[in-house]
Order: structure tokens, then sequence, then C-alpha cells
């Protein structure tokens, strides 16, 4: 046990006197969650829209105003002419353009029905979706508030759509447990593996292997100083999107630790995994990055809805632990849910777990023969 | 086998599959003997090595190290051996003293025994001021002193070094050996490979391997004379050189240079 304590001290000291672990663990996820907190956002704010009003009377000065003061828009500039649409689009500030036909408002009263256009940036396809949807919703608002003064009666049929879980529809709901997932297979599986293959590289596990050490003493005792540093990771992003972004976690945290240390522990035994397959850092940092980090961003359902994904990519991310690990964190996070909800999911990872555990001691055997 | 052996080994074989590394090795090494273990890439050099420190078992035979059979006692053999392998041991971001708690405390020693240790080393190697420095920050000649005492900190039975004056220049390695000579002397028995045949002739005896058998074993000087030799080069190019020839280079089962243990990690 000696023996084994002075081990992971000594892992210790290689982490902390190394600058770049150090970024890589402490950095990399205040950045990371920072960046897609506030650079990333599915929702909009003080996006540019421009004004063609060919009728300028009182409604469709009402309708501007509407969309101006709801805090989503910020009016760009006012046009004359059809032919300044393209132009103001190209500048860049501007997302759309709102066109009233001539006559808007005297149609609306006598016809009761008047046309207006939005044209969209379509050179970015979601940002054009949202804020045309974000204009299509006011404009319906205001459709409504017209509908009311003029018939007596509601008769109408009123939506009132709410959104559960996240009232306010935040993105970083979204990102944060994204984000955790992300950082943690990254740290666990890159840092482990990159830390064993050094030893090969730099023929100290020779050394540690014809020593009394266990090779079980000495992957435990290079891996858990990074279970205990993923542990406290897992924490600082917890208060960081909380302090930060009012992210609470509404489910039992405790729940929500003792996932997190269960993924951590399939991320650490992914990484020694590919530590027994890798001859360099290189070859390890190469299978985690491109193996683990862009499968994990696209395909877990992190970023890109898995439903609407094609079968065979939905497939894919079946072999993908980060995918569970997203159901599991946002459910305890956003949803509030148990244990019950989520034990599919935790039994998969536990399996996951065993079967890394496996295949490294199989790889491991092998060698020794 | 008398009192003195400390290693011995009989009838040992060891194979991979369908490839014999090693077929039927025989020979006993004696406490305090400074063994060169000699031997083409290729000729079961690395494999034999890998049984003797507990890190692989015979398919048949056995071997004996300090009183433990390879076949079933490798974890006590690896508590009375020490061990340095050409690619340099230290770790490179951590100081001299850091080092030397950690292997001592891997190979179960006290902290007041590793204290009084380490100031005798220091002391013997002139090191003192040095002791708090980052190993990467110090000359090669140094560090692969420093990595040899480290290896014999724990004052095991036997030593195994493996090509330990890869790289160093003549001066260095002229001082080297005489730390094995001065290691020898204390009673620990030095089993040592090397590629460089000046040194060879530095050990008490030597056995040169090929072929997964033991070619020929005696001292330096028996040798020349048995193979009408001028130098223990011209002996082991007598010996090394018809299967060379009959087996190119790339049939043999190890590439060149490879070190025991990492073919383990492969």
């Amino acid at each position: 046990m000696k023996r084994f304590l002075g081990f992971i001290k000594k892992e210790f000291l290689h982490i902390f006197r190394d600058f770049r672990t150090l970024i890589i663990l402490f950095g990399l996820p205040g950045v990371q969650i920072l960046l897609f907190g506030f650079v990333v956002r599915t929702d909009i704010r003080n996006a540019g829209v421009a004004f063609l009003d060919l009728s300028k009377d009182e409604i469709t000065v009402k309708i501007s105003d509407k969309i101006c003061s709801s805090g989503f828009f910020v009016r760009t500039e006012n046009l004359l002419s059809y032919n300044d649409i393209d132009r103001i689009l190209k500048k860049g500030k501007t997302k759309a353009v709102v066109v009233f036909e001539s006559n808007f408002g005297h149609n609306v009263i006598s016809e009761g029905k008047a046309q207006l256009s939005i044209i969209a940036d379509g050179s970015e396809p979601n940002n054009a979706t949202l804020v045309t949807n974000y204009l299509t919703a006011i404009i319906a608002d205001f459709n409504r508030e017209l509908a009311g003064a003029s018939f007596s009666g509601n008769n109408l049929i009123q939506p009132e759509v709410r959104m559960f879980y996240n009232p306010d529809l935040k993105s970083q709901f979204m990102f944060v447990p994204g984000v955790i997932t992300l950082i943690m297979i990254l740290i666990c599986a890159l840092m482990t593996s990159v830390t064993i293959t050094r030893e090969k590289e730099f023929g100290t596990m020779e050394v540690l292997l014809v020593s009394p050490l266990r090779p079980v003493q000495i992957i435990l005792g290079k891996v858990m100083p990074y279970f205990l540093l993923s542990l406290i990771d897992v924490v600082i992003i917890l208060l960081l999107s909380w302090l930060v972004f009012g992210l609470p976690v509404k489910g039992s945290t405790v729940l929500l630790l003792a996932e997190s240390m269960l993924y951590i522990l399939m991320s650490l035994s992914l990484g020694i995994l590919i530590s027994t397959v890798s001859q360099t850092m290189l070859q390890a940092i190469f299978i985690s990055m491109i193996g683990m980090m862009l499968p994990t961003i696209l395909l877990s359902g992190f970023i890109f809805p898995i439903e609407n994904m094609p079968v065979v990519y939905d497939w894919i991310s079946k072999i993908l632990p980060p995918r569970y690990f997203i159901v599991i964190i946002k459910n305890i996070m956003i949803k509030g849910t148990g244990f019950l909800y989520v034990w599919k999911e935790t039994l998969i990872l536990i399996v996951f777990t065993m079967v890394f555990i496996g295949l490294s001691i199989r790889n491991f055997k092998i060698r020794l023969q | 086998m008398n009192n003195n052996t400390v290693i011995s080994v009989h009838n040992l074989v060891k194979k991979f599959g369908n490839f014999t590394a090693i077929e039927n090795l025989n020979f006993e090494v004696s406490a305090g003997e400074i063994f060169g273990f000699l031997g083409a890439n290729g000729a079961g050099k690395t494999t034999a090595i890998r049984i003797l420190s507990g890190l692989s078992v015979p398919t048949s035979g056995e071997a004996v190290v300090a009183g433990f059979k390879a076949s079933s006692q490798p974890e006590k053999i690896k508590r009375v051996i020490g061990y340095m392998c050409q690619k340099f041991s230290l770790y490179e971001d951590l100081t001299i003293r850091e080092n030397i708690m950690l292997y001592g405390g891997i190979y179960g020693m006290s902290k007041q025994l590793i204290r009084t240790r380490t100031l005798e080393l220091l002391e013997k190697l002139r090191f003192e001021s040095y002791i708090d420095t980052l190993i990467v920050s110090l000359p090669l000649g140094l560090k692969q002193k420093l990595a040899f005492s480290v290896a014999v900190l724990h004052q095991p039975r036997i030593v195994f070094l493996d090509e330990p004056t890869g790289g160093v220049d003549p001066v260095t390695r002229r001082q080297f050996w005489e730390l094995i000579y001065e290691t020898a002397a204390s009673g620990i028995t030095v089993f040592v490979t090397t590629h460089y045949m000046d040194e060879a002739e530095y050990c008490d005896r030597i056995s040169i391997m090929n072929e997964g058998r033991i070619a020929a074993l005696d001292t330096p000087a028996a040798l020349k004379i048995q193979y009408d030799a001028g130098s223990v080069d011209e002996v082991f190019l007598k010996i090394a050189r018809p299967t060379i020839l009959l087996h190119p280079p790339t049939s043999s089962y190890n590439g060149a240079g490879s070190s025991p243990i990492k073919e383990v990690l492969k």
C-alpha cells in the first residue's frame, strides 16, 4: 500500500508540473462551458432586421415597433425600395427584411387581410429558420391582438405554448450537459491513454513492470489522480453553469455525482484500452481525438438530435457511451427525474465499463504471455 | 548448485506458438559476478532476460533466481532484483530526490533508509548540489550513472543491465564500468547485455547466445584461447556470423535493438 501511495503521489507531481496538462484539466472545462454557453446559441438576441415599408400607416408602424421592442430584434435600416434588400443582406448585419405591401393598413381594415413578406438570409440556414420563426410568432401575436379588438367574443383558436423544464428555452440547458459529457471523455480517455503511453515511450514502463508493483497497481496508480481531478471538474462545471447561467441541478445532486463517477470510470477504462493498443503518445491522442471527440460531438445527441439522423447514424451512436450519459445527465439536471428513469442507461454504462476493462486485461495478458 | 549461485538455469525452453525463442538453455551465475550476456539481435537474449526478471514464464525447464522459481514465483523475483535499460528510465520532470523517493518507495524501503542511502550515493557521485534539480536538465552521462545507482538503491541480489551504455561517450562509459565493479564488489551480481565488445572484456564471464542456445560460455581470456582470437569481438563474430549469413536479420524474432520488456508492451 505504501509503495502504491508513493506511486500516486508521483503521478500528481507529473500533472502539476506540466503546464499543458493543467490547462487541459482545469482551463478547458471553464473555457468550453463559457464558450458553448455564450457563443453557441440556439436562441436569438438582437438580430438585425430591416424594414421596407411601402405603406407607412399606423398598423405597419405598430408591427415594426412590436418586432423591435421584443428584445429579439434591432432595426438596422428602413429601406426605400426592393433594390436595397439584396444590398443590406449582403452587408451581413441584417438577418431578415420585413416587407409591407402598399396600402397595408387599408387592406387590413377594409378587406380583412394584407400581405407581408419576410426575406431572410438563407446562407445561414439555422439562423434564418430561427429568425423567421420568431418573426412569424410576433406577427401572429399581433394578428390575435387585432382580431381580439375587432371581434367582441374571443372565438379564434388560441394555442398557448409552454415549455416544460426549460421555460425560457435557454440554450445553455442543452449545452451544459453536453459539455460535461464531452469534457469528461476528453480528459479521462485522452489524458489516461497519453499518460500511460508516455511511460511506454520514455521507457519507464519497463522499469515499473520489473518492479514489485503489480500491473493492476501501476494502472490504478496512473488513473486514480485523473479520477479525482475529473470529479473536481464536474463540480466546477456545475458551479459555473449555476452561477453564470442560472442553471440549477433540478434532481438529486448526489445521484448526478454518482452517475458522473460511473461515466468517469467508463471513460478511464476506455483510456486504458486505448493505451493498450497504441505505442506512442501521438497514436493515443489520435485515437482519442478522432475516435472519441468527433463522434461524441456529432453523434451523441449533444448538438444534433439523434431522432433526426438517418438510421445508420442512429446505430453508430448506439455504441457511443456518451449518448447514454447525455440522456442521464439531462434527465437529472433539467427534468429532475430520479434513478428510476435512468436505470437502463446506467446499466448500459456499467456494461461498457466492464467490456473496456475486460478487453484491456486481455490485451495486457497477451503481451505478457 | 553451490550456495554461491544466484542464477541457475536448467533446460530452459520458451516457445511462442510454433516459434522457439529459447531451446534448452543451461547456465549458472555466482554471487558478485559480472556476467556478460551477449548475442546477436534475435538470438534469444531478450526472452531470457524477461524470464529471469519475472516478466515471462518458461514453457518448460526452470530458472531459479535468488532462490525463487521463475515459473511459479515471479513476484518474489521482482522484489530482489534491480533493472536498468538502455532507454533512460528516470522521470525527467521529477527531481533527483523525487525519483529516488519514488523508486525506493516502490521497492518498499523505509523513508529513513532511503535518506541514508541517498546521502551515501550523493557523496559517492558528488551530486549533492543537484539533489533538487529536475532530471531533464542533467547531462546524459550523469543521468545514466544516476539511473544505475537508483537501480541498485534497494541493494538487490542481482541487477540486470540491458545495454546500459548505449549512446554514452567513452569516458562516461569507463566511469560507468567503475560503478559496475564497485557494485559487484559489494556482493551484487551484475547481469549485463551489451553490443560493445570492449565492454565484454570487462566481464568476469561471458556467454554468447546463438539461435536460442548458449554457443560459448567462459571467461573472456579462455574464450579467446579456445577460438584462437585476439579479442572478444573476433570470438563473437566467429560464433555469430555463420548463422547471420544463413538467416538474414529480417527472419529473426526481434527487431534490431529491442529491449526485453519493450516486447511486452507491443
